[in-house]
């Protein structure tokens, strides 16, 4: 055991969630190798927002992993930090749009 | 601009240091597989070569450019030139063998001086494709190199030029300040010329990541690199190759001191991908030194792995025999054989 929860070492790892349960891991990898090939959306542009949801979803692996596939495309920093803006813009409209709640339950509840 | 590791006079200037850093670390404590045993595992050891389809000849390390991950050591400081006599061997060997390829590289091939020569024999004597691999910047050096595009375009030379990026940043960052406005410069003038697209004139690019990561996606980006360089600058190409950077020379030197080596090393041995063995160029290229020494790749003459034969030189070449060698490989080889595979033609997979 390392003594962080998180070792950037682990990744190379993930396949081994197949270990304990070979059906529902191979399952969810060739899940995830289909949901990244060229598709209707390019595999670039599935890149940028894989890496943009890394970032809301706070995962440092997925962080790794996307900076360094987009390094590989020729993705650029300024497509790379837009692609982050957009997730957490999208994560601090999820957070506003809960003040709206807020403000009803507020003037329900006042004179 | 950036020293080469030859004038710093440093430790990895030296291939001896270079190729026992390669054999040391990971390798040394078996943590990772050397080339040799992953090749052994493989039953593909030793690695033969199928043919001769190609000769590329280094026509010395003088450059004009010291890019920072460069193979060769290169820059304005390094005086090996291939002489004038060296040059018509080759030529007399390209005639014998009837290889259909001669492909020219440095340094820039173009500041040896026999350069004209060479290209107005080679065509006179019928060889079929003259490749030139041309960093574009040279072509705009002085008013002599800025005549050599309708010189190229009257031979039909192949122009195979590096452009590690659309983004002005990142090329220069590779290449030196300033490199990626002469090279759009150079583009221009070459397509003014109909190369890119005219079929007789043909333009590859070549990308390479700069930086301690593999390439990938060679049709992605290729077609990124087509729109992008279309639409800021009116610039076309015909295709991109693209090409891992290896583990040897200034790229070495930067992986040390980014303190990127290991895992660089990692992620090349645990990409290897055995679908490229029966592509890499070894198997179907010779590569001759400035001083007409041969080698398995322009790779492994920067290492100084000279031919494992007899016929070791130009002057003793013997297809037969050079046919028949086993090729030196050391742990540099998993840059041609990671992922998509990399070689002077790009992807292999
Ligand atoms: S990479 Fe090419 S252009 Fe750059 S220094 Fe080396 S030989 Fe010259
Ligand atoms: S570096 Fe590549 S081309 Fe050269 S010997 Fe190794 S595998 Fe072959």
């Amino acid at each position: 055991m390392s003594d962080t929860y998180y070792n950037p070492k682990d990744l190379k790892n993930f396949k081994n969630i197949s270990d304990w349960s070979a059906p529902l891991g191979e399952a969810f990898f060739s899940y995830y190798q289909k949901v990244f090939e060229e598709g209707a959306l390019s595999a670039r542009e599935k890149s940028l927002i894989a890496l943009a949801v890394s970032h809301v979803v706070k995962c440092p692996y997925c962080i790794d992993a996307y900076t360094q596939d987009a390094l590989k495309r020729g993705i650029e920093e300024e497509e790379m930090m837009e692609a982050v803006h957009a997730g957490a813009a999208i994560e601090a409209g999820a957070t506003l749009v809960h003040a709206v709640q807020m403000m009803n339950k507020h003037d329900k509840l006042s004179l | 601009m950036l020293k080469s590791l030859r004038s710093r006079a440093v430790p990895l200037a030296s291939s001896k240091h270079q190729i026992n850093t390669l054999e040391g670390g990971d390798f040394q404590n078996a943590t990772l597989k050397t080339f040799d045993e992953t090749l052994k595992h493989q039953g593909a050891w030793p690695l033969k070569p199928r043919a001769l389809d190609i000769l590329q000849v280094n026509l010395g390390y003088m450059c004009n450019q010291t890019c920072a991950h460069c193979h060769v050591d290169a820059g304005p400081d390094r005086k090996e030139i291939m002489g004038i006599d060296t040059i018509k061997k080759v030529l007399a060997v390209a005639k014998k063998t009837g290889v259909p390829t001669l492909d020219l590289t440095g340094g820039a091939p173009e500041m040896n001086p026999h350069f004209r020569w060479l290209i107005e024999t080679a065509r006179a004597e019928g060889i079929k494709e003259i490749i030139v691999r041309s960093n574009l910047t040279i072509l705009e050096a002085n008013a002599s190199y800025k005549t050599l595009p309708q010189f190229f375009k009257k031979h039909k030379l192949r122009i195979v030029s590096s452009l590690p990026h659309y983004s002005a940043k990142r090329t220069d960052k590779q290449r030196g300040e300033g490199v990626f406005s002469k090279s759009i410069t150079a583009l221009q003038k070459l397509n003014a010329l109909g190369y890119g697209t005219n079929p007789e004139l043909i333009l590859d690019l070549v990308y390479n990541p700069s930086g301690a990561f593999l390439s990938a996606d060679q049709a992605g980006l290729e077609k990124n690199f087509k729109t992008k360089l279309e639409a800021q600058f009116g610039i076309s190409f015909n295709q991109l190759f693209c090409i891992n950077n290896l583990p040897i020379s200034r790229f070495l030197e930067y992986l040390i001191a980014s303190e990127n080596y290991e895992t660089y090393m990692e992620t090349l041995v645990e990409s290897f991908n055995p679908a490229t063995l029966s592509g890499v160029m070894c198997t179907n290229t010779l590569s001759v030194g400035w001083d007409g020494a041969l080698y398995d790749c322009d790779f492994n003459q920067m290492l100084e792995l000279a031919v494992d034969s007899a016929s070791n030189h130009i002057d003793n070449f013997n297809l037969d025999r050079l046919l028949k060698r086993p090729i030196r490989v050391n742990q540099h080889c998993y840059g041609c054989t990671a992922g998509a595979g990399s070689s002077c033609q790009g992807s292999l997979t």
